[in-house]
C-alpha cells in the first residue's frame, strides 16, 4: 500500500551546519588520552565530583527529624554507642556509632529536620 | 412511547452526558489552558471518525454519599476512530468530572477499550488528565490501576501503546504511561510524579514546585520518562499523528509504505563529517542526507543527547536510526544513552522496523559517577538489545569506532546483517593517543626526547591501525564505501533483507539487564 505523507516537517529540517556559527561553544573532552572538541550535557557538567570518604565525618543515611541526641561535644564514644534517634518515614531509628572516638563537633540540633547526606557529627 | 419519542429521549440523554462535568468545571479546565477531553479526541482523530463507547456507564459506589452523585461517563471517554486512516482505540480522562479520578467503572471502561485494541490489533492512545485514585472507592480504585498495568504489559510489543499526559498524572497512575511505548508531554500542562510536592515537604522538608518536580521539561530533559515534548496541545497532537505514520498497526505488520523521495540537496552527505576524528558535527545532518525528503522524526530529542534515536524513511520504508552524536560528549556511551538506545532498538525489533546504526564514538564515558550509577549493567542493555533483535540490522561506521563502543554499536560480532564503513573510519581498540602511550611506553620513556618519540609513535599507530581496512581484512566490515553511496547501499541492504529469517532458541523470555 502506498500512502502520501500528510505529516510534513514544517520547521524541523534546519539547514545543515547551523551549529557551526559563533553561538555554540565547544569544550575539550578527554577519553583515553584523546582530546575531543564537543559540547557537554547539563548532567555531565553538574555531576557530583568524587571525594574519598572520611571516616571521622558522619553523614545522615536517610532524611528525617532529629528527636534526641545522646552525646555531647568532647565526649568519648565507643562503637555501638547510641548517637541519636532520627525519625524518618514514620519510624524512630536509633543511630549508633560505627567506630570509637571523641565527639569533636555536632552539626545538628534536636527537632531539626535534616536531609540525606547531611554532616551530622565529626569525631577525632 | 413511539419510536420518535424514544429517539428524542436518547438525544436528550446523550446531550446531558456530553456536558461532562458541567459548565463551571469546563470553564476551569479552559482557564488552566487545557482542552476538554472530548475536544482532545476530536482534534487528534480524523474528522468525524470518532465513535464513543460506554457513554451511559455509571459508577456503583455506595459509601460516602457517592450513591447520590452522578458522574457522567464516570470521568473517562473511550472509543475508536482513525488517524490518517489508521484505526485507533483511544481513551481520554475527563478532568471536569470528579477531577478525572479513577474509580472502578472508570477503570473498566479503560480496560474495555484496551482489550478491544488488543483483539482488533490496533494502536491504543491514552490521554491522561486525572487527580488520581477516587479515594471514595477505596481498594476498587487500586484494583482498576492494577488491571490497566496488567493489560499494558500484555499488550507491550503487540500493539503500539501511546500515552499523552495532559494534566496531572500522579502516584500509581504514572505506571501505565511508564509501561507504554511512547509518552507525550506538553509544557506547563503535564505533571508526573510518584509522590507530590506536599508529601516531599512533610517527609523530607524539601520544598519544590510541581513543575520543577515533574513538569514536561523535567521528564523530557532529566528523567527520560517522556519521549516527545510539545509547547501546546495542538503541537502535541501533530506529533502523535506524525508518529502514527511511521509505525505499523501491530507487530504482525510493517509500517505503511510511503512514496519514495530523494533527500534534499542541501544535505551533502560527503561534506558533513570533518576528517579529524576529534572535531564535532551534528549526526542528524548525516541522517537527513540519507532519508526520504531529509525528514527525521527524533525520539527523546532533549534527553541523553549524546545518542540520537528516531524514525526516518528510506525509499518509502520506515527505518529506526540509532546514532552516536559527536556534537555532545563526543558521542560517548553512558548510562542514559545506553538506556535510550536499548529501549528504542527493542521497540524497532518488536514492530518490524529495520535498524540503521550510524557509528562515531570514542568509547564509554569515564567517571566515578558513571561506574557507581551502574554503567556496566546499563551498557549491557545495548549489547542485549542488538544481539536479540532479528529485524534487518545495518551499521555504517562514519568515523571513530573504538573499543567496547565499537562492539556495542551493532558490530558484526553482535550479528549485524550489513556493516559498511566510510573511508575515514577508524576501527581500533582505542584512540591513537591512548593506544600509543600503552604499546610504546618503554620506547617513549627511554627516548632522548620522549615527547617527540610519543608523537612519532602516535603517528605510526594512526597510519597502521586508524583505518577501516584492518577490520575489512578480517571481514568484520563488509564494504568500505564512499559517503555518497550510503543511501543506495542502505536501500539495497533493506531490499536484500526482505525475507530475513533469524530464529532464536525457543524460550519464555530472556533476562535482559534491567
Amino acid at each position: 500500500m502506498v500512502a502520501k505523507s500528510k505529516a510534513n516537517n514544517k520547521t524541523k529540517n534546519e539547514s545543515p551546519k547551523e551549529n557551526e556559527g559563533s553561538k555554540v561553544r565547544f569544550n575539550t573532552f578527554v577519553v583515553d588520552g584523546d582530546k575531543y572538541r564537543t559540547q557537554l550535557t547539563e548532567k555531565f557538567k553538574n555531576r557530583k565530583k568524587w571525594e574519598n570518604p572520611d571516616e571521622r565525618k558522619i553523614y545522615s543515611d536517610i532524611p528525617g527529624t532529629v528527636i534526641k541526641i545522646y552525646v555531647q561535644e568532647g565526649q568519648k564514644v565507643k562503637e555501638g554507642d547510641l548517637m541519636m534517634v532520627l525519625e524518618a518515614m514514620k519510624m524512630k531509628n536509633k543511630i549508633l556509632f560505627t567506630s570509637d572516638g571523641v565527639v569533636k563537633k555536632i552539626y545538628v540540633k534536636e527537632s531539626e529536620k535534616i536531609p540525606k547526606g547531611k554532616l551530622i557529627m565529626e569525631l577525632k | 412511547m413511539s419510536l420518535k419519542r424514544k429517539i428524542l429521549e436518547l438525544q436528550k440523554k446523550r446531550e446531558k452526558v456530553l456536558q461532562g462535568g458541567g459548565e463551571k468545571a469546563i470553564e476551569k479546565q479552559v482557564a488552566m489552558g487545557k482542552m476538554t477531553a472530548r475536544e482532545r479526541i476530536i482534534t487528534l482523530l480524523d474528522e468525524n471518525s470518532f465513535h464513543e463507547y460506554d457513554l451511559f456507564v455509571e459508577h456503583e459506589a455506595r459509601d460516602f454519599n457517592m450513591d447520590k452523585k452522578i458522574l457522567h461517563g464516570d470521568g473517562v471517554i473511550i472509543g475508536t476512530g482513525t488517524i490518517f486512516g489508521a484505526p485507533i482505540c483511544i481513551y481520554a480522562q475527563d478532568f471536569t468530572v470528579a477531577g478525572g479520578s479513577l474509580g472502578l467503572m472508570h477503570a473498566r471502561k479503560i480496560t474495555k477499550i484496551m482489550d478491544h485494541a488488543m483483539k482488533m490489533r490496533v494502536p491504543i492512545i491514552g490521554i491522561n488528565d486525572s487527580g488520581g485514585a477516587r479515594i471514595q472507592e477505596g481498594v476498587n480504585s487500586l484494583a482498576g490501576y492494577g488491571e490497566i498495568f496488567y493489560r499494558n504489559t500484555t499488550a507491550s510489543g503487540v500493539i503500539p501503546q501511546i500515552s499523552v499526559i495532559l494534566g496531572p498524572c500522579a502516584g500509581g497512575a504514572v505506571y501505565s504511561p511508564a509501561l507504554t511505548d511512547f509518552v507525550f508531554v506538553v509544557d506547563k500542562i503535564s505533571k508526573m510524579f510518584i509522590t507530590g510536592p506536599e508529601v516531599i515537604k512533610t517527609v523530607l522538608g524539601e520544598e519544590i514546585s510541581m513543575e520543577d518536580l515533574g513538569g514536561a521539561r523535567v521528564h523530557s530533559e532529566i528523567t527520560g520518562n517522556a519521549h516527545f515534548y510539545a509547547e501546546s496541545e495542538i503541537e502535541c497532537f501533530d506529533k502523535i499523528k506524525e508518529l502514527i505514520t511511521y509505525i505499523p498497526w501491530n507487530n504482525g505488520q510493517k509500517a505503511r509504505q510511503f512514496e519514495p523521495k530523494d533527500p534534499k540537496e542541501e544535505f551533502k552527505i560527503d561534506e558533513i563529517v570533518p576528517g579529524n576524528p576529534k572535531e564535532p558535527y551534528d549526526v542528524r545532518d548525516v541522517i537527513r542526507g540519507i532519508t526520504d525528503a531529509s525528514e527525521f522524526f527524533e525520539v527523546q530529542e532533549l534527553w541523553a543527547k549524546n545518542m540520537v534515536i528516531g524514525f526516518g524513511r528510506i525509499n518509502g520504508e520506515t527505518v529506526g536510526f540509532v546514532c552516536n552524536q559527536p556534537l555532545m560528549l563526543a558521542g560517548v556511551l553512558d548510562v542514559d544513552s545506553s538506556d535510550k538506545a536499548a529501549r528504542f532498538i527493542r521497540y524497532c525489533d518488536a514492530f518490524n522496523i529495520p535498524i540503521v546504526t550510524l557509528v562515531d564514538l570514542p568509547g564509554y564515558l569515564p567517571g566515578v559517577d558513571q561506574e557507581h550509577a551502574g554503567v556496566i549493567r546499563h551498557g549491557a542493555k545495548v549489547l542485549y538489545a542488538y544481539s536479540e533483535a532479528t529485524v534487518p540490522k545495518i551499521t555504517v561506521i562514519l568515523r571513530k569506532a573504538y573499543g567496547g563502543g565499537y562492539i556495542a554499536m551493532n558490530s558484526r560480532h553482535l550479528n549485524a546483517d550489513f556493516v559498511f564503513a566510510w573511508p575515514g573510519a577508524e576501527i581500533a581498540v582505542m584512540g591513537p593517543e591512548g593506544a600509543a602511550n600503552i604499546i610504546f611506553r618503554k620506547e617513549i620513556m627511554n627516548a632522548k626526547d620522549p615527547e617527540k618519540m610519543r608523537k612519532q609513535k602516535v603517528k605510526e599507530y594512526k597510519q597502521k591501525f586508524a583505518n577501516p581496512y584492518v577490520a575489512a581484512a578480517k571481514g568484520y566490515v563488509d564494504s568500505v564505501i564512499e559517503p555518497k553511496e550510503t543511501r543506495k547501499l542502505l536501500l539495497h541492504a533493506i531490499d536484500v533483507s526482505k525475507n530475513k529469517v533469524d530464529r532464536k532458541p525457543i524460550k519464555k523470555h530472556g533476562i535482559p539487564p534491567f
